[in-house]
């Protein structure tokens, strides 16, 4: 998730967040990547979360969710996003998109789909779900059921596209995006026509985590991305009232670092399975945080404002060289925790996405040239900590 | 279902906008403003964005909105019509607006 910024036209529109909170480290925070669970049936070698994922039996109780969406709604927040691993393993999704929708937040899906069947579709739309976003890992089954290690995968996630739209439910087609499949962008973006989607998020993978270790079979050269570049603005223009977009480029190939969450534990915050707080869905690879838990004796509303981890990297006063002096700190907050955790060691430096950092220029071109070479096979996301693809027949 | 291409709502003074199921005004009472909910977005209409986006109720065409409009603030009615015209094209483009007809099941 990143933060998107609509500029201000005749539609008289701004975005909420830099007005409310000019000068401030943090706000009422604006929404909520709830992680149900860990459970998944795809393995994507990108995924986002942990490598160390989280038992079922860790994870909280329906009661204690509702508990956590009472005090969500109570301190401001406005969306919530049901989120994983795979949300719909969850028996009581439609239950807390219900209870959500009581307490008065806007609740979003984002899903892999191949869990779900019409009947749980119809129970999650009569329960007031405002929208659902579709994962998909290619636009045919050869690439992307092998991209997400699960047989029929793509062809379920059709069917799927296609009741929600029967059901009157909006729909985003997640385009995850990389090496791999790149190549299918053109016809991404018309399978979302097709299916009647609202909205395309066209998204590059992020490297941490389960993605940093693919990165060499992820990483896109730079000639691709400027190739996607030249396809989604064509696309933009012509599908203008019918389409809409939203493009995160892969940070590696950009010369400013992206304001990572709109600023660390700013204006959205993460739950894990069993309750832990989280300044976004990846901070757990840095090394040395502590962090709070919803099952303690905190509320949230404390939690957001005096956890250890939330407030170490907030606002500017944590920053070195060549973040302190820099005129865009304010603008980047001195790009992505993790992403400077993973690559230089220390969650304190300036991100290396970023042309200023002294490491940029290595870790670039090292980029570029896994990029440029050999195909790897992927390692793909499970509970035993990873498994390495025998071949191209894997899924 | 409706076909995607008919979802790009050209609109006239006999359009009747309405907010889709993923677009939700909202007066938001701890930041006490009003804000707009869409897939991902939290955004803040200025005043008359709000005012505009009450009256589009999927009943009222935009000739009677802006009837509405000219007559509570006294203004030139061609000037207003051409100004919300122009927002509401643009909030549809964005899909933040559909033709009542389309439908949403909200």
């Amino acid at each position: 998730m990143t933060a998107s910024v609509v500029g201000t036209s005749s539609d008289g529109l701004s975005v909420l967040e830099k007005r409310a909170l000019a000068g401030e480290t943090y706000g009422i925070p604006l929404a909520v990547l709830a992680e149900l669970t860990h459970r998944c049936p795809l393995q994507c070698p990108y995924c986002s979360n942990p490598l160390e994922l989280e038992r079922s039996s860790a994870e909280l109780t329906t009661e204690e969710w509702k508990r956590v969406l009472t005090e969500l709604a109570d301190i401001g927040v406005l969306q919530i996003h049901f989120s994983g691993g795979e949300p719909t393993a969850r028996k009581d999704l439609a239950e807390l998109v219900r209870y959500a929708n009581e307490v008065g937040l806007y609740t979003n899906l984002i899903t892999s789909a191949v869990l779900l069947d019409r009947d749980k579709l119809k129970a999650l739309a009569d329960a007031g779900l405002s929208h659902v976003q579709i994962s998909f890992q290619g636009c045919e089954p050869t690439v992307a059921d092998r991209v997400a290690g699960y047989k029929n995968a793509h062809e379920k996630k059709l069917q799927v596209a296609r009741w929600t739209r029967e059901l009157d439910l909006p729909l985003t087609v997640n385009a995850v995006m990389h090496r791999q499949n790149l190549h299918q962008l053109p016809q991404m973006i018309q399978m979302a026509v097709d299916l009647d989607a609202h909205r395309i998020e066209i998204a590059n993978v992020q490297y941490y985590g389960w993605a940093l270790k693919n990165r060499a079979a992820l990483m896109p050269t730079v000639e691709q991305m400027d190739e996607a570049i030249r396809i989604v603005e064509e696309a933009e223009q012509r599908l203008k009232g019918v389409l809409a977009f939203d493009h995160v480029i892969p940070d590696y190939y950009a010369a400013r670092p992206k304001r990572c969450m709109g600023g660390w534990g700013r204006q959205f915050f993460n739950i894990s399975p069993s309750g832990k707080i989280l300044p976004c869905h990846a901070a757990e690879t840095i090394t040395g945080l502590t962090f709070d838990s919803v099952r303690g004796n905190k509320s949230i509303a404390w939690i957001w404002q005096n956890s250890d981890a939330l407030n170490r990297y907030r606002g500017t006063g944590w920053m070195k060289e060549p973040c302190r002096s820099c005129a865009f700190k304010e603008e980047d907050f001195g790009g992505c925790r993790c992403q400077a955790f993973a690559l230089t060691g220390d969650a304190g430096n300036t991100d290396p996405a970023c042309a200023f950092s002294p490491r940029h220029e290595e870790i670039f071109k090292a980029a570029a040239s896994e990029a440029a070479g050999e195909a790897v096979p992927f390692i793909y996301r499970n509970f035993a900590g990873g498994t390495v693809a025998t071949g191209p027949d894997e899924a | 279902m409706a076909s995607p291409q008919s979802r790009r709502m050209d609109v006239s003074e006999a359009s009747r906008p309405v907010l889709p199921r993923h677009t939700k005004l909202k007066f938001d009472g701890t930041r006490e403003r009003w804000v707009l909910l869409a897939p991902e977005r939290v955004l803040a209409p200025d005043e008359i964005a709000v005012e505009v986006l009450q009256l589009c109720d999927g009943n009222r065409s935009v000739e009677q909105l802006v009837d509405e409009l000219a007559r509570k603030y006294v203004a030139d009615r061609t000037e207003i019509g051409r100004d919300v015209v122009a927002m509401l094209q643009d909030l549809a483009d964005k899909g933040f607006l559909i033709e009542a007809r389309e439908s949403s099941a909200s």
